[in-house]
């Protein structure tokens, strides 16, 4: 098997729900060693429940969303309301490289787990702290969910219908969160390869999203403009939109971006009247023209389906693509062949299908190589092996409800 | 004509009561040629307005010499040169939208100048015939290398192609002494200035006639019959007296510089007079008296003789002693002259042929100006060349009433 | 620059528009060393486009560019001339990282594939972003940020808690859907470089921007696959899943737990609707929903976001304004962040723009220099690092190779 880009990294993860729990996931399927430190006395509600299912789940070990994100990672369980958690919670940090957390700003330090405090067991330790709004201002003490850290950055705002209330997307935001995490994480690791450093990372998920706007932010910087939301449409291509297609919620998305490929559209659609209109003839008169111009389109998309759509303007070098379902997706031929989709064998809920990683790495491949853990999986690896703790201390430690 | 909101003050497009003042051009030209041609008209006074590929820009920004050789589209001495006293905008007239903002500026144009093959022309619908509909005192000046009919016009020629088309080429060098050598174009940008010239009077002498009849007309510019009428001597020869001119080194005196010790002298002696006073002035005051040499033809006869002897003569001196003591002789004689020696010239500097223009990138330089100097409009006005796309919203917003809105969505379309 | 978390690594980026682009630009915040190449005379697609500058069109004063190219060098080169892609060559001999997003037709035909590049520099790590990945029948598909989006299933998702489904499908806002595929082939590409470091074996990294959409809504994929739960942008029943209107604006609240939901009714004030059985636990509060959100509706009516927003989390409630460009810039804690930064611009002045959204200690981002002018590194790069004359540059550009 060929070698893992970050192999021999160590990660002692304090992080629950999705946004923590992703970004050391994805660094998980890169080949870090991940070791989730949880408990049953703080179980990660994403165990428990997922209100995108609509549900709650038998046990602790029956999620199918928990299962999605925390893939080749170890589980131990430690229960840090109790010192002597604390304590092997410092000794993980020992032989570890890098602690992610995303409590709420403070609570690692009153739990004794600070950086200052881990710093001093480990000197070049990388920890990562995210939280919602980050950890200082006037609002760091507030909690976030993925909605209201997107409402905040300023994304809400900017996605939905011109004349419909902002929107809050999915979880994706949370996902992105995350990505940005697993990003800033692997900028320390680079840094202390280098120069033999640690430090800390304080995130904040509102601003990791603020960032995905800076052109509505610039052009309130430069010109005191406020930006609104705009659906599909762009600053000036058209047409650049969802076309309703055949069939039950079908469309496919178009976007034109320069007359050749305008001409190359009218084309497609044989030429008739109306494509050869001066209104729609450059950029410039399509783009102000262009909620005519998404009529007439939709009169044309209407009679085929959405791949059908998407074959003959691909063919003739127009962007266009269905707007898939999460059902439609698995149909797909191109999605099958980047296997992007994958089996894992999971150990109470059996065949699980996940998502991998969207990078193909030549060398080192980011591979799945297990489901994610059930509760505690790895005690015995972690606290036998690699803490050296004989089984006699652990089971008395299992008894105190420390290993809990 | 009324100054937008939009124009600076410091922005005085009218230059004051100059020659042309009066006069409004558009100008659709690449390169040398036709920006030559509208360059006379701004330098005197005419308003030109320069329209120019959007983010590229007009060819010329690409070629040096650049300033201190740091290659940039603002700092081409080429573009600076040819630019002078023009107002900029970019626009990209492939697109409709591009062509129906040059019709809006074509009705408040006098003169359009352009150059685009004439299948270009057509295919961009910018035709006399229809750009007349809507501007019937337009005079439109179409430069192109072989004009708008015949089986040549949609023929593509650069500069060199255009001199040698023209017939100039194939003489020079004349005098070759290296006749299986290939012939040459004139230097420096001869050939295309020529004909930017040459497009310009005959642009000045339609817009005249308008001014007096309110008549527009369509001016169709041949470089390659340019370039002809400039060896019509040669050509009349041919049709005259069927002798065909090549460069080869034929009986001729004094044709080609001689070298000096530090350059080249170019002599002339035609007459007998300026003969006489010839022979003495170079040491040879028994060719004065020589029956053998006393007529042209007889020179002409003998000039392989008296070349040389000029030629050995020539080495001795310095070109400028030379040039300054023949003409004292009343013979005429001037040094084959460098750039730089023309900017370090005493002559040209007393008759302010160099002026400083201040530019926004390039900083203040000096550049050539005029070759003329009109007693009742002299042109001491001088604006830089503008940056690509400067005047875009004084003429956009201030001139068609466009909002700042639209030009920004413009830009973002590749219009302007 | 100063010692950054970076600073020793070396990046050529052969990007355009936002996706690419993105991805360096994190890593040059972060001191990589982060040498742009654009075309000659038009430079990069984002140059083109607003918001620029007092609404003062022009290719130095676009927002746009000047957000995403922080921090870079900047040098033009027409890769499509043989000179220019052995200048190219030079250059990658000297790089760490090679960021491209050509299609993969394009790259094979101008002999840069990873394969070739790897002869002239075998640490290189090489990423690729484009649409649909190297492999696969969609691979030479075209695809802008829109498209991607609906590629990647979230676009089918949004507006979420549609009435109905007359009306189309939408992306999200800004440039979400390209920044985040910058910042996954960061991560990757950061893994590369980390792996270089370690083991001097560099590699080609291979990134779909439809997989990267994807894996943002993989919950939602995961569930189609293993539930066979289909889902669209259709209202289903949940409790306050979508902002609520105030006086000036929307909020959006969330209550989770019972903990939430009985210091929430608490906030209100006890209303008797609340003490319904029917609302008692979470999963009922969720299948209900549509018989509470009204009630909540109605009740925000009456304040302000921000007013709301602050009373709310005092009592450890989860809740946030909607937030527009302008309230961000004039947040308090963004304030308190350092989130916007100024940087001064030969062209566009000085300006203020966002930074980044995490803290690193000991070596902390800053907008060390603003997005380059078109080739203003060309001297310093070609003359200074690859040893060409000031003659020879001028004639590169008179050739239009540079």
């Amino acid at each position: 098997m060929k070698r893992a880009a970050l192999a021999g990294v160590r990660i002692a993860d304090f992080c629950w729900l999705w946004a923590g729990a992703y970004a050391t996931g994805l660094l998980a399927i890169l080949g870090a060693e991940v070791i989730k430190i949880e408990s049953m006395a703080r179980v990660d509600p994403s165990r428990m429940m997922s209100l995108t299912i609509g549900k709650a789940f038998e046990g602790v070990d029956h999620s199918p969303v928990f299962n999605s994100i925390n893939l080749n990672k170890l589980s131990v369980k430690l229960n840090l309301k109790q010192p002597k958690g604390v304590e092997l919670a410092k000794k993980l940090v020992q032989i570890s490289d890098v602690v992610s957390q995303n409590m709420r700003p403070g609570a690692m330090d009153n739990i004794g787990l600070g950086y200052q405090a881990l710093k001093e067991v480990k000197p070049d330790i990388i920890m990562l702290s995210s939280s919602s709004f980050g950890a200082e201002g006037p609002l760091r003490r507030y909690g976030g969910y993925a909605p209201s850290f997107a409402a905040y950055s300023g994304l809400t705002h900017l996605t939905g219908y011109s004349d419909a209330p902002p929107n809050p997307m999915t979880g994706s935001t949370d996902l992105m969160s995350a990505a940005t995490s697993a990003f800033a994480i692997l900028a320390a690791l680079n840094h202390r390869q280098n120069t033999g450093q640690g430090q800390l990372i304080d995130l904040s998920s509102v601003e990791s999203l603020a960032v995905f706007t800076g052109d509505a932010l610039m052009d309130y910087l430069m010109n005191g403009r406020v930006r609104s939301r705009r659906g599909n449409q762009d600053d000036i291509m058209a047409p650049h939109n969802c076309y309703r297609c055949r069939g039950d919620d079908k469309w496919v998305s178009i976007a034109v971006s320069t007359d050749e490929e305008w001409q190359a559209f009218c084309m497609v659609m044989g030429n008739t009247d109306w494509t050869q209109d001066e209104k729609f003839a450059d950029t410039y008169s399509r783009w102000k023209n262009r909620d005519e111009l998404d009529r007439l389109v939709t009169e044309w998309t209407v009679n085929f389906t959405h791949y059908e759509v998407t074959e003959m303007l691909q063919k003739a070098g127009i962007a266009a693509f269905p707007s898939l379902s999460n059902q439609e997706i698995f149909s797909d031929p191109h999605f099958k062949a980047r296997k992007l989709a994958v089996e894992v064998e999971h150990p109470t809920m059996g065949k699980q299908v996940i998502l991998g990683a969207p990078w193909k790495l030549s060398e080192t491949p980011a591979q799945v190589t297990k489901a994610s853990p059930v509760m505690g999986e790895n005690d015995e690896y972690v606290f036998g092996e690699l803490l050296g703790m004989p089984s006699s201390e652990i089971k008395q430690l299992v008894d105190e409800q420390v290993i809990y | 004509m009324v100054l937008a909101k939009f124009c600076p003050q410091e922005l005085i497009i009218r230059m004051p009561d100059q020659a042309l003042s009066h006069l409004k051009v558009l100008e659709l030209c690449n390169f040398v040629c036709g920006p030559y041609c509208t360059k006379l008209l701004a330098d005197l006074g005419a308003e030109v307005v320069k329209v120019e590929p959007p983010r590229i820009g007009d060819e010329s920004r690409r070629r040096g010499p650049f300033l201190n050789d740091i290659p940039h589209t603002e700092r081409s001495g080429l573009f600076l040169y040819l630019n002078t006293n023009k107002l900029g905008i970019t626009l990209d007239v492939k697109t409709r939208t591009g062509q129906s903002i040059l019709k809006e500026l074509i009705k408040q144009t006098d003169i359009f100048v352009e150059d685009n093959l004439p299948e270009k022309t057509a295919e961009l619908g910018l035709t006399y015939a229809e750009l007349k509909k809507i501007n019937p005192h337009l005079v439109m000046t179409s430069i192109t290398p072989f004009g708008q009919i015949g089986p040549y016009r949609n023929y593509k020629a650069f500069e060199l192609n255009s001199v040698h088309a023209g017939g100039e080429g194939y003489m020079m060098p004349i005098e070759s002494t290296f006749p299986t050598r290939e012939p040459v174009k004139g230097g420096g940008l001869v050939g295309d200035c020529m004909c930017g010239l040459s497009a310009s009077l005959a642009t000045l002498a339609a817009s005249y006639d308008m001014k007096a009849t309110g008549i527009g007309q369509h001016v169709d510019v041949s470089k390659q019959d340019v370039l002809m009428t400039m060896v019509g001597l040669e050509v009349a020869m041919f049709t005259y007296s069927g002798i065909v001119r090549t460069r080869h080194k034929r009986k001729a005196m004094m044709a080609t510089p001689k070298e000096c010790q530090d350059g080249y002298i170019m002599m002339s002696a035609f007459g007998d007079r300026d003969w006489q006073v010839f022979a003495r002035f170079i040491g040879k005051d028994s060719w004065a008296e020589e029956e053998r040499l006393n007529t042209p033809m007889k020179r002409w006869e003998n000039s392989d003789e008296i070349d040389q002897y000029v030629e050995t003569w020539a080495k001795k001196h310095k070109k400028n002693d030379l040039f300054h003591n023949l003409q004292a002789n009343a013979l005429a004689g001037a040094p084959v002259n460098t750039s730089e020696d023309l900017v370090k010239s005493p002559q040209l500097e007393a008759r302010g042929f160099f002026v400083e223009i201040d530019h926004p990138q390039a900083g203040k330089l000096n550049y050539p100006s005029v070759s003329y100097s009109l007693s009742g409009t002299p042109c001491n006005t001088w604006r830089a060349a503008p940056l690509l796309g400067q005047h875009n919203e004084f003429v956009y917003c201030g001139r068609l009433g466009y909002d700042k809105q639209a030009l920004v969505k413009m830009l973002e379309a590749g219009i302007i | 620059m100063s010692e950054q978390a970076l600073s020793h690594l070396k990046v050529l980026e052969l990007c355009n528009f936002v996706s690419g682009p993105y991805c360096t630009k994190l890593l040059a915040d972060l001191g990589a060393e982060v040498i742009k190449v654009e075309p000659p005379g038009i430079g990069d697609e984002a140059r083109k486009r607003a918001p620029f500058l007092n609404d003062i069109p022009h290719p130095e004063r676009s927002g746009l560019f000047l957000y995403l190219n922080t921090n870079k060098l900047g040098i033009t080169l027409d890769i499509k001339t043989t000179k220019g892609r052995g200048i190219l060559k030079e250059l990658i001999k000297e790089a760490d990282i090679l960021v491209e997003d050509n299609p993969p037709k394009v790259i094979k035909a101008l002999g840069l594939t990873y394969q070739e590049l790897q002869k002239i520099n075998p640490r290189l790590v090489m990423t690729s972003i484009t649409p649909f990945g190297q492999t696969g029948p969609y691979r030479d598909y075209k695809a802008y940020e829109m498209n991607l989006y609906h590629a990647g299933g979230e676009g089918y998702l949004l507006p979420t808690q549609s009435p109905d489904l007359t009306r189309e499908p939408v992306k999200a806002g800004g440039l979400v859907g390209d920044c985040i595929c910058g910042l996954s082939s960061a991560i990757a590409t950061l893994a590369g470089a980390y792996n270089l470091n370690e083991t001097g074996v560099g590699q080609y990294i291979d990134v779909s921007k439809q997989d990267v959409l994807m894996t943002m809504v993989l919950l939602e994929i995961a569930m189609y696959a293993n539930m066979g739960i289909v889902r669209n942008r259709l209202e289903r029943p949940l409790l306050m899943p979508i902002p609520m209107e105030c006086q000036d604006g929307y909020i959006m609240i969330s209550a989770l737990t019972d903990r939430e939901w009985q210091d929430l009714v608490k906030f209100m004030g006890n209303p008797s609707w609340a003490s319904d059985e029917r609302f008692s636990q979470w999963i009922l509060r969720h299948t209900n929903g549509d018989k509470i959100n009204p009630h909540i509706r109605e009740w925000t009516k009456s304040y302000q976001k921000d007013e709301l927003f602050h009373q709310l989390q005092k009592s450890a409630l989860v809740a946030a304004p909607v937030n527009s460009s302008e309230d961000l810039v004039n947040s308090a804690q963004m304030e308190a962040r350092g989130f916007f930064a100024e940087a001064e611009h030969p062209k566009a002045g000085k300006l203020k723009y966002p930074t980044v959204p995490y803290k690193l200690s000991k070596t902390p981002s800053k907008v060390e220099r603003a997005a380059p002018l078109l080739g203003q590194h060309n001297e310093s790069i070609y003359c200074g690092r690859l040893g060409y004359t000031k003659e020879e540059l001028v004639k590169l550009k008179e050739s239009g190779i540079i």
